[in-house]
């Protein structure tokens, strides 16, 4: 038999969509860490620096944060319920721990973490959700517009790909903004519609420049469709006032974009003045249902929980009707349901012990202990990088990051150009090849043309914060030096 | 002005994309259990949700993991045996920082290197942990794969018939074209070269670029287990045609006969030798979901990447890489079921026990409920050979047909619905798979205790046959 091959096209050519996403958190400067830490790997002593710090990715038990002791009891038990009947477990397992995992197993199909749930999640475990949403708000939450997802991220694609019907949706987007949404916007073949956060106002929201914004798209022949918020801000930090809030929900209303609120760091505030107030609370205080549509996410990842490496997360969806949920129930069923681990943590960060319960004492405190500690470091390294020459940094109110601006001189942006680099991912290789510290270039979050930032996470453990700071500082002033004009 | 959230302003791809696994009927069980009807669910592969217990040695590792203070506790060895305690340990090593950590994007490398290692042995030949990427869930792996292929509707994939409707769905939500290939229902659900050369042909008249062909071996829903000539020609047929090969083989541990054993189209491939072995495309994937195991709600699974280029394994990295990493509990599964305990370990009589029983009770299964459709009226059932589902053809008469038509429904839906009315048990329409024009077939899983199955089987010919005589003129249909 003879083979004569038809003409080749080959998988080299696959969706250009795919190949036009880009996601900087996970980018250049991180696989030149990853290679760097191969070679300390083999050549210990061949850099300047003895171990990679990863300060690009908000991943808190990578660095070393524990998790709450609470969460993983009742996951153990879960996972192997032997061990609720086991006279041994009930000395090492707090007995709330037990009768939370009981109660949690007696939600799942087939009483196992082994069986696909239902394509939304659990129904008991929405329920407890929904009571933790409830009290956190003061309003009631109905378990049935609540969709359990692989992490937060999950639930943005769905929701993207829902909406956009082609590159004629545009989706307003904060900049700087957490790069998973330019990279789903640019996947599902929509148009990022920026609107840029007010750097010298502590990274604040301005109705009229998003304003601006959305008849400028819509003047392009931008069909507008929805706003995303990151409350508290990623990469910038800021926690929205309640007056900002009002000002973004009533500009959706009247413009009838869909709010798709990000607040995935709600459980991280850092300042006394601010509170999180989630989109959800405002809207029922004031909106009526048929008013404005909002999806807000939530995850377990962030918080004092850090329990990112378990993919969990939330949806809550106010003001969608029931064809359009359908819809979004449909395609959550085609993947048949997220992981059961993640499920129950979403219930438990939502419900977490309660005082007078017999783990709460030990909650609060590591609970406590970590919030505290992350709030000391974002100041500890807030106040190194506003120490530092042409560095100005805005104070990190809450999530997990600091996004200092630098001011590069113009013959480091030059030397950028000649080594054909973004100037910021040109500083940020610098600084990972002299001390082994990796941050992300401002240009993978968007920035005002001409600005350059850098995010840091406030991460890595307390005891290693004044050795990362005097390396920052040693490393600038040499980069400063080297390029002065 | 038209909404963002009008139903008229959604994706369209969205608005087209079904997936019965979960649709109608099982919409309608799911009514009738808040109802307080009892009710079967054989609509999904989800073992554990009908009693199937789950392998204790998995487990007491993942509690393990999960906290790791008990690791730490002097009475952790009442509660552990040795071996489990180890293995925790290990994996704990492997991640960076516990459970709690993104992992790699691409998945644990030390678990990764674990599925090598067990491809290695199964096949005989090595393979590259690079190209191995942990995954929520085999389902997660197609979708990516699907979506890296597909870049406009004149782009098309063979898709065989009947087929798993997550491929139909992917299909869709992507905005590609399906390409159907019929499988021979008379000859053992097989495939039919000729039939996949017409559809490619008419594909290609219509404009349509086709750059893969999905197979499932063993098969879902039809549960054949293809041959080693079957799969040799496959591969043949994707050099000849340059298409890549999406091979899903979840079911691979669910093998019910002797005389078709499971053999992987990698290894198929590697043993045709070059050009065939250094050019053809493939994808290949597997889960934790299914196999003796059923962690179905963990959602772990894999793909290996054979012939892609550096640079579109780059992009599917790239890709994987803003969703950072997949959950690392699934990813621990699922180096435990490639390196599961072996002889002389502590745990392994218990593991080989609880394996051997789950299998040999699957396979009892298999034949009870083949024998069992094909003991009634106009129900003619292909032997389930592998996987975990039954999907008999129900031979209609032309008057319940018709009674469908009037009603609006496709008639093996009409026939479910008054199947699951009837009896409680739910099933899955075979228009929800695919099949030939005027041919009907429903799945249902294998997977109800091994006790209840004779009253299940039992309770469904009572139906049927009743149905039959409800519905057939006087001069009914042959059975074969």
């Amino acid at each position: 038999m003879s083979f004569i091959k038809t003409p080749a096209v080959p998988v080299e050519s696959i969706n250009p969509k795919v190949k036009d996403c880009e996601y900087a958190v996970r980018g250049e400067i991180f696989n030149h860490a990853q290679r760097l830490q191969e070679e300390l790997e083999k050549n210990p002593g061949s850099r300047p620096f003895d171990e990679i710090t990863y300060c690009n990715l908000g991943n808190p038990q990578a660095l070393g944060q524990k998790p709450i002791t609470f969460f993983r009891q009742v996951l153990a038990l879960c996972e192997y319920p032997a061990l609720l009947d086991s006279d041994e477990a009930h000395k090492i397992f707090s007995s709330d721990a037990i009768s939370r995992a009981k109660k949690i197993l007696s939600t799942l199909t087939g009483k196992s973490t082994g069986a696909y749930s239902h394509s939304k999640g659990a129904k008991g475990l929405r329920e407890m959700i929904a009571d933790g949403i409830a009290l956190r708000d003061g309003y009631p939450a109905n378990p049935e517009d609540i969709f359990l997802t692989d992490g937060a991220s999950a639930a943005v694609h769905m929701i993207m790909q829902l909406l956009i019907r082609s590159e004629n949706d545009g989706i307003l987007c904060p900049i700087p903004q957490y790069p998973l949404y330019s990279a789903a916007i640019t996947l599902h073949g929509g148009t990022l519609v920026p609107y840029y956060l007010s750097e010298s106002n502590n990274w604040g929201l301005e109705v009229f420049e998003l304003k601006g914004r959305l008849d400028l798209a819509r003047e392009n022949g931008i069909s507008v469709k929805a706003m995303v918020v990151i409350n508290p801000g990623n990469p910038t930090g800021q926690v929205l006032s309640e007056s900002n809030q009002q000002e973004i929900v009533e500009l959706c209303r009247k413009e009838g974009l869909v709010l798709l609120a990000d607040e995935v760091y709600q459980d991280n505030v850092y300042v006394k003045d601010k509170k999180f107030i989630s989109f959800k609370r405002i809207i029922r205080s004031g909106y009526r249902d048929d008013e404005i549509s909002v999806v807000s996410f939530q995850s377990i990842s962030k918080g004092y929980y850090g329990e990112c490496g378990k993919r969990g997360g939330y949806i809550e969806l106010c003001g969608f009707r029931e064809d359009v949920k359908d819809q979004i129930y449909k395609v959550a069923s085609v993947n048949l349901c997220s992981n059961t681990t993640g499920q129950i943590l979403a219930s438990l960060i939502m419900n977490p012990p309660k005082p007078g319960e017999e783990s709460h004492k030990l909650f609060f405190s590591e609970k406590e202990a970590i919030l505290s500690s992350l709030g000391r470091r974002a100041k500890a390294l807030e106040d190194a990088f506003n120490s530092m020459e042409g560095v100005s940094c805005q104070k990190a109110e809450g999530a997990m990051y600091l996004f200092p601006r630098i001011k590069l001189p113009n013959k480091a942006i030059d030397a950028a150009d000649k080594a054909g680099m973004v100037p910021d991912a040109f500083y940020a290789l610098r600084l990972l090849d002299a001390t082994g510290l990796v941050l992300v270039p401002g240009s993978g979050f968007g920035q005002v043309p001409g600005t350059w930032h850098v995010r840091t996470t406030i991460l890595p453990d307390e005891s290693k914060i004044p050795d990362i700071v005097s390396r920052l500082k040693t490393f600038h002033e040499s980069f400063m030096r080297e390029f002065q004009d | 002005m038209a909404k963002p959230l009008d139903y008229e302003s959604l994706n369209e791809n969205v608005k087209k994309t079904a997936y019965a696994v979960r649709g109608e009927l099982y919409l309608r069980a799911s009514e009738l259990q808040k109802e307080g009807k009892k009710i079967i669910f054989t609509n999904v592969g989800n073992p554990h949700a009908l009693g199937q217990k789950p392998l204790t040695f998995p487990r007491q590792v993942v509690a393990l993991c999960q906290a790791p203070f008990l690791l730490d506790d002097p009475n952790v060895g009442l509660l552990f045996p040795a071996d489990a305690i180890a293995r925790a340990k290990h994996y704990l090593q492997l991640t960076s920082g516990g459970l709690g950590a993104y992992s790699d994007s691409r998945g644990i490398p030390g678990v990764r290197k674990e599925v090598a290692e067990f491809i290695e042995r199964r096949d005989g030949y090595p393979t590259d942990p690079e190209l191995i990427f942990l995954t929520d869930g085999a389902s997660k792996g197609v979708m990516q794969m699907l979506n890296a292929i597909i870049r406009n509707e004149n782009d098309g994939i063979l898709v065989p018939v009947p087929q798993y409707p997550l491929y139909s769905a992917a299909i869709t939500l992507y905005g590609g074209s399906l390409v159907p290939y019929y499988l021979e229902e008379e000859a053992n659900w097989s495939l039919d070269f000729n039939n996949i050369r017409q559809s490619i042909a008419s594909a290609r008249s219509k404009g349509i670029t086709v750059r893969a062909m999905v197979i499932i071996n063993p098969g879902n829903p039809t549960g054949q287990c293809l041959s080693e000539a079957n799969i040799r020609e496959l591969l043949r047929f994707c050099f000849l045609e340059n298409l890549v090969l999406l091979a899903d083989e979840v079911y691979q541990q669910n093998i019910y006969q002797d005389e078709r054993p499971f053999i992987s189209a990698r290894k198929i491939l590697f043993d045709m030798g070059p050009p065939l072995s250094k050019e053809v495309q493939l994808v290949s994937f597997h889960t934790v979901s299914k196999g003796y195991w059923g962690e179905c709600g963990q959602r772990g699974g894999y793909f290996e990447m054979t012939n892609l280029s550096p640079k579109t394994v780059d992009e599917i990295y790239k890709v994987a890489s803003i969703s950072l990493s997949p959950n690392v509990p699934g990813q621990i599964f699922m180096g435990l079921m490639v390196n599961p305990p072996k002889p002389g370990d502590i745990s392994y009589f218990k593991f080989e026990q609880e394996s051997k029983a789950i299998m040999e009770s699957l396979r009892k299964r298999a034949r009870i409920m083949t024998d069992g459709f094909n003991s009634c009226r106009n129900v003619v059932c292909n032997f389930t050979e592998g996987a975990m589902y039954s999907f008999p053809q129900i031979r209609l008469p032309a008057r319940a047909i018709e009674a469908a038509k009037s009603a609006g429904k496709a008639p093996d839906v009409l026939y479910c619905l008054k199947l699951l009315e009837a009896t409680g048990i739910s099933t899955v329409p075979g228009s929800g798979f695919g099949q030939k024009e005027g041919v009907f077939h429903l799945r249902t899983t294998i997977l109800p205790a091994e006790e209840d199955m004779p009253a299940i089987m039992e309770s469904f010919k009572k139906f049927n046959d009743a149905f039959m005589e409800e519905y057939e003129d006087y001069r009914g249909y042959s059975r074969m």
